[in-house]
């Protein structure tokens, strides 16, 4: 089951996302909404107000353990991406799950006007992946356990560790299925790996 | 190659928005407060709409200084509004890299035939409808994001509860019908064929569609939410309400857990002085502002 971290932004694309796949889901509001759940999914939105509602009603804490226990695979996209980087530039205080060992700058690219969308090469892929990028972040650091899938103008914009991907564009806003299967395929492993 | 200001990365950034809470702001400072409480953006203005009300007047797009201040001092994405059909100010506002403009009818109408024509511009533009006509139309001419128009500045819902109800009745009258008589309904609905198609097949508008125009309280948020709304624009109903700072809190929970009432129940409480409100009956048709735009 993927949990989608349902508290602000468009966890229902990623729903629906998932739904064509077949893919069970469940919204993630509370932390006993965690449950059986073994991949967290961290929505597009607006990464202020995300952690500030994910740390109230133990969302943040429960994520958190489970990540660190080895039982929950987590993705984040864009302002997901921001609420699991252990940096984030100039907003030191700015509540996250912070798990991932990269640096990440809010608003890179300029204002909204300055968002775009562009074909992008993904290692892996057979063909381009059409990514749009909204008031993205930039990655500045990418430390231990993470290697880069993608970049864009020399920045990396996806992200892969063990039990872990980041993309700081929104495969949720297309039709394209291929970015959600990588994470199901990521999602599965933890679980079978613990069982086994 | 990459493509700027299209019609996905705009109604993809209104997508962003969902499930969160817009307020009027018209002070850095209670920007900052908007922010703190978890407010997704803030609209930045010069008067709150009751303030609009009460004093009267001409009201126009914000002073470009005060919309300057107001970026600097939050994260969070900043709104502000223009005129119906002034797109000298709208210009203006993308100029200054305003993150959305709200073509709003709270504002004194510039152009009393025609809406802006939002093709034109690559920042994003949100639209008050009170049904589902009104909205396709503005859709069509290039609206990223619908909201009801509710009555803004009364504090009184039960006019975005009127809009939001009569959109989605529309919608599932729609969805009712065979494809033939499409075109009989875009008629009725003074609407392009070619949206009428579109919510006759999947349902729901094709841009984010908000709640505005009344919201108060956190049970008035809930409502809208419970009622098909994606988010809430607040107005006047925190800054002039007791407490601001712990009723936007409240009312951002609110929205987050709309269908959770024990969590309603918990941030309803002790929220201070409400704003006083309006009764709409009241208010003579004349100064109405929903009756603004066509």
């Amino acid at each position: 089951m993927i949990g989608i971290l349902a508290v602000q932004g468009d966890f229902r694309e990623h729903e629906l996302m998932f739904q064509k796949m077949g893919v069970p889901t469940r919204r993630v509001r509370r932390a006993g909404d965690l449950a059986g759940v073994s991949g967290l999914v961290i929505p597009g939105g607006e990464s202020t107000t995300i952690g500030k509602l994910a740390r109230e009603y133990g969302v943040e804490e429960e994520a958190r353990r489970r990540y660190q226990e080895g039982t929950l695979a987590l993705w984040g996209t864009c302002a997901g991406a921001i609420w699991l980087a252990r940096e984030i530039e100039g907003y030191p205080d700015q509540p996250r799950l912070g798990v991932l060992d990269m640096s990440v700058a809010r608003n890179a690219y300029g204002r909204q006007v300055e968002s775009f969308e562009t074909d992008l090469e993904i290692e892996g892929f057979d063909r381009p992946f059409h990514a749009i990028f909204i008031r993205a972040p930039v990655i500045t650091r990418v430390g231990e356990g993470l290697r880069v899938l993608a970049s864009y103008r020399g920045d990396p914009v996806f992200l892969a560790g063990e039990r872990a991907m980041v993309t700081t564009f929104h495969p949720e806003l297309t039709d394209d299925p291929r970015v959600h299967a990588s994470f199901v395929k990521l999602a599965e492993k933890g679980v079978s790996l613990k069982a086994g | 190659m990459e493509a700027k200001g299209t019609l996905k990365v705009k109604t993809g950034f209104a997508e962003m928005f969902k499930g969160g809470v817009i307020m009027d702001v018209t002070t850095p400072e209670q920007a900052e407060i908007a922010e703190e409480a978890g407010a997704v953006a803030v609209m930045a203005l010069e008067r709150v709409p009751a303030d609009i009300r009460a004093q009267g007047g001409v009201a126009r797009m914000a002073d470009p200084k005060k919309i300057k201040e107001i970026m600097a001092a939050v994260s969070i994405p900043v709104m502000a509004k223009v005129r119906i059909g002034h797109f000298a100010e709208a210009m203006i506002l993308e100029a200054l890299g305003v993150d959305f403009i709200d073509e709003s009818e709270v504002l004194t109408p510039a152009d009393e035939e025609h809406h802006i024509d939002k093709w034109a511009f690559k920042v994003p533009f949100v639209n008050g409808a009170r049904d589902l006509g009104e909205a396709l139309r503005r859709i069509a001419e290039g609206a990223a994001m619908i909201r009801t128009k509710g009555e803004a500045g009364t504090g009184n819902v039960v006019e975005a509860v009127r809009h939001a109800r009569r959109m989605w009745k529309q919608i599932r009258w729609l969805q009712s019908l065979r494809e033939d008589e499409l075109p009989a309904a875009a008629k009725e609905l003074q609407a392009p064929l070619d949206l009428v198609k579109w919510v006759h097949e999947h349902g729901k508008l094709p841009v984010v569609n908000f709640a505005a125009g009344g919201v108060a309280t956190p049970a008035d948020a809930a409502l809208m939410m419970h009622l098909g709304m994606e988010g809430v624009f607040v107005g006047s109903g925190i800054f002039k309400s007791g407490d601001p700072r712990k009723r936007a809190r409240a009312i951002v929970r609110a929205v987050t857990h709309y269908d959770d009432p024990e969590v309603l129940a918990e941030v309803s409480e002790d929220l201070g002085e409400p704003m006083v409100g309006i009764n709409i009956d009241l208010i003579p048709e004349e100064e109405r502002l929903a009756k603004r735009g066509w």
